[in-house]
């Protein structure tokens, strides 16, 4: 309630404007060293993966964190939102400019993967319990294996699909190949670039942030906190359910499209879209703790660049690795590391309340 | 016409009959205690009046208006709010949220609204602070309006409750055991915050209670169970000099 329009730190004073200060600053740097020549071809490529790593671990701490379900197949929802994104930017390749066509990409993959989110909330949030948990895992894998047996192709007759070869698909010599198996789809046009994914980066905290300052997210975490209550007080459950979960769906598939659009061979690997991965994001989502949409987009960050950055270092790399975890793990997760972090924090914002009103 | 009528109120748990042909009728502005030993059934009661149960027979109107089977979010909005005999706030939200997600049937915005935080969010979360500001302070808990829920002492954590649950404007109050676990003079603040909500609110309320100084003392009607079935109803001064009610429930403390 303390008026504090003339401090030029007052902008800093909401804990969410630190977040957007810090992705910007990243940024800023990342920009200069890139115009000055210094970072490495390799790092280089690895900071659009490190912005869509970022932003599904907004999204699934939205899932996790805020409205207090696990999900085990994110990296499903990405998977669908990369495919469909893809698929959609080889049909318009020659005939739409890069900039519309990749904005159409997006709306494309978000709108699948929020419909996907939607269909598997519908039967599985009306129930109480943790079977969410089970049935993303479940759906993630489906989704890998059928895209990884899918051929999807485009003729003046329109779409042809099938599950066993590109032949049957009986398309006209001049016919697109969409997706080829697995192939997946190749020759997507890079439409992304570090602006542009620092720049979902933080659509997708501004969505969540704000969220969580609504209406709508009060309901949210009020439900996490205790549903009972939550239905007492004249919440309705499923709704508020649906449509957190639907919103992870959707910026996890934003990510999906980020990562389409960063290469020109889109395969189903496990690698990349397998449990593994989902886990891996859940690692991110815990260790920068769980509700916490900054301590998300930093241990994101950081656990996907280090082990590529010590790739040099390959005997200790992932004894290195282990380390930081554990590390990452006290700094967010003791109590008494959390307390003390409490208690600056509250001296720094005394400190900075004196010099506004001196 | 009363303000709430149960009408042969009968559920079932398998073989447990743990409410049996209940009948209550609590008028407009009264301040009506739900008594009886441990196992009753009371809770049991308050959850079949808030659809958290659905009655195996049975039926209850509230202001005329048949509720029986409605959802308990849709109860809430009927008009019947409560709180918990285990407490259950919104934990790891602040004081003042927990009030404020409790008022927000009447403050409309949509999602997009909300996401953007344009258009009328501003003036919408304004009057909602305020509102939320308003009643804690009649609670005396505007001072801790910032604080995780969490951390509030027990008594307050149960003010809050009660505090919670007045935001949705509710016709008729329920409180399970609102003074169970807290020391006299809490107990003693808790009586004065019923008198001033009731006051203040012109609230109806019904209440579950251990605590015979606090029932006899602010109730002015009573119902006795026992095995899940009404032993004794009516004014408070009969009700506990009834000889029966004296030797199930009042012989055994
Ligand atoms: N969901 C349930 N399933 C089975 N039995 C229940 C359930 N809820 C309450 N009961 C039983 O109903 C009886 C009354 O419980 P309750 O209403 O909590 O009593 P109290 O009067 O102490 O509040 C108890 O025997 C309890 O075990
Ligand atoms: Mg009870």
């Amino acid at each position: 309630m303390t008026k504090m329009k003339d401090n030029k730190l007052s902008f800093l004073k909401k804990k969410e404007n630190v977040t957007y200060a810090i992705v910007i600053a990243v940024w800023i740097i990342m920009e200069i060293l890139l115009k000055a020549g210094v970072v490495s071809s390799h790092l280089s490529g690895l900071l659009v993966p490190m912005c869509y790593y970022a932003i599904v671990a907004v999204g699934l701490n939205l899932c996790v964190g805020i409205l207090g379900e696990l999900s085990l197949g994110h990296a499903g929802f990405m998977c669908i939102g990369a495919f469909f994104s893809a698929a959609f930017s080889q049909i318009f390749k020659d005939s739409l400019p890069g900039g519309l066509r990749f904005f159409l990409a997006l709306v494309i993959g978000i709108a699948f993967s929020a419909l996907f989110g939607f269909l598997i909330g519908i039967p599985v949030l009306r129930l109480n319990g943790d079977y969410l948990a089970i049935v993303t895992l479940a759906f993630g894998e489906i989704i890998k294996n059928i895209l990884n047996s899918l051929y999807l192709g485009l003729d003046s007759k329109g779409f042809h699909f099938s599950l066993t070869s590109m032949l049957e698909l009986g398309m006209e010599p001049d016919g697109k190949t969409l997706i080829n198996g697995a192939m997946g789809v190749t020759g997507t046009p890079r439409d992304a670039n570090f602006t542009i994914a620092i720049f979902l980066l933080i659509v997708s905290l501004i969505v969540v942030q704000n969220l969580i300052n609504s209406r709508d997210g009060r309901a949210i975490m009020s439900i996490r906190d205790n549903r009972i209550a939550a239905e007492s007080i004249g919440i309705n459950v499923t709704k508020y359910k649906m449509l957190a979960f639907t919103m992870s769906a959707a910026i996890a598939g934003m990510a999906g499209v980020l990562f389409s659009h960063n290469i020109s061979t889109l395969q189903a690997t496990g690698q990349y879209f397998g449990y593994n991965v989902s886990i891996m994001i859940l690692v991110y989502v815990v260790l920068g703790g769980i509700g916490s949409i900054r301590g998300s987009v930093i241990a994101a960050a950081v656990l996907y660049l280090l082990p590529e950055l010590l790739r040099g270092l390959n005997k200790y790399r992932m004894l290195i690795y282990s380390i930081v975890l554990i590390v990452v793990m006290i700094i967010n997760w003791a109590p008494a590391v959390l307390d003390k972090r409490q208690e600056l924090m509250m001296k720094f914002r005394k400190g900075n309340r004196k010099n506004g009103t001196a | 016409m009363a303000l709430l009528e149960v009408n042969d109120l009968c559920i079932q748990f398998g073989g447990l009959r743990a409410v049996d042909d209940f009948n209550l009728n609590i008028e407009q502005g009264e301040l009506y205690g739900l008594i009886g030993p441990n196992g009753a059934g009371k809770t049991t009661v308050f959850n079949l009046l808030t659809g958290v149960y659905r009655p195996t027979e049975g039926q209850i109107l509230l202001d005329g208006k048949n509720i029986t089977g409605h959802k308990t979010a849709e109860i809430n909005r009927d008009g019947i709010a409560r709180t918990f005999q285990n407490i259950r706030l919104f934990s790891k939200m602040s004081v003042l949220d927990n009030v404020k997600v409790a008022l927000q049937d009447r403050y409309h915005y949509n999602t997009l609204t909300g996401i953007l935080h344009l258009g009328s969010y501003k003036k919408l979360e304004k009057e909602m602070d305020a509102e939320a500001m308003e009643i804690l302070s009649v609670f005396g808990m505007d001072k801790d309006a910032e604080l995780l829920s969490s951390n509030l002492p027990y008594g307050q954590q149960r003010k809050l409750e009660i505090a919670r649950a007045m935001a949705t404007k509710p016709k008729l109050l329920l409180l399970d055991e609102p003074a169970a676990g807290m020391n006299p003079n809490e107990t003693a603040e808790l009586m004065d915050t019923i008198s001033l909500i009731r006051d203040k609110y012109k609230m109806t309320i019904l209440l579950i209670e251990h605590d015979m100084k606090l029932v006899s003392g602010i109730c002015e009607k009573l119902t006795v169970l026992n095995f899940g079935r009404v032993l004794a109803q009516g004014n408070t001064k009969d009700v506990l000099s009834d000889p029966e009610v004296i030797k199930a429930y009042l012989g055994d403390e």
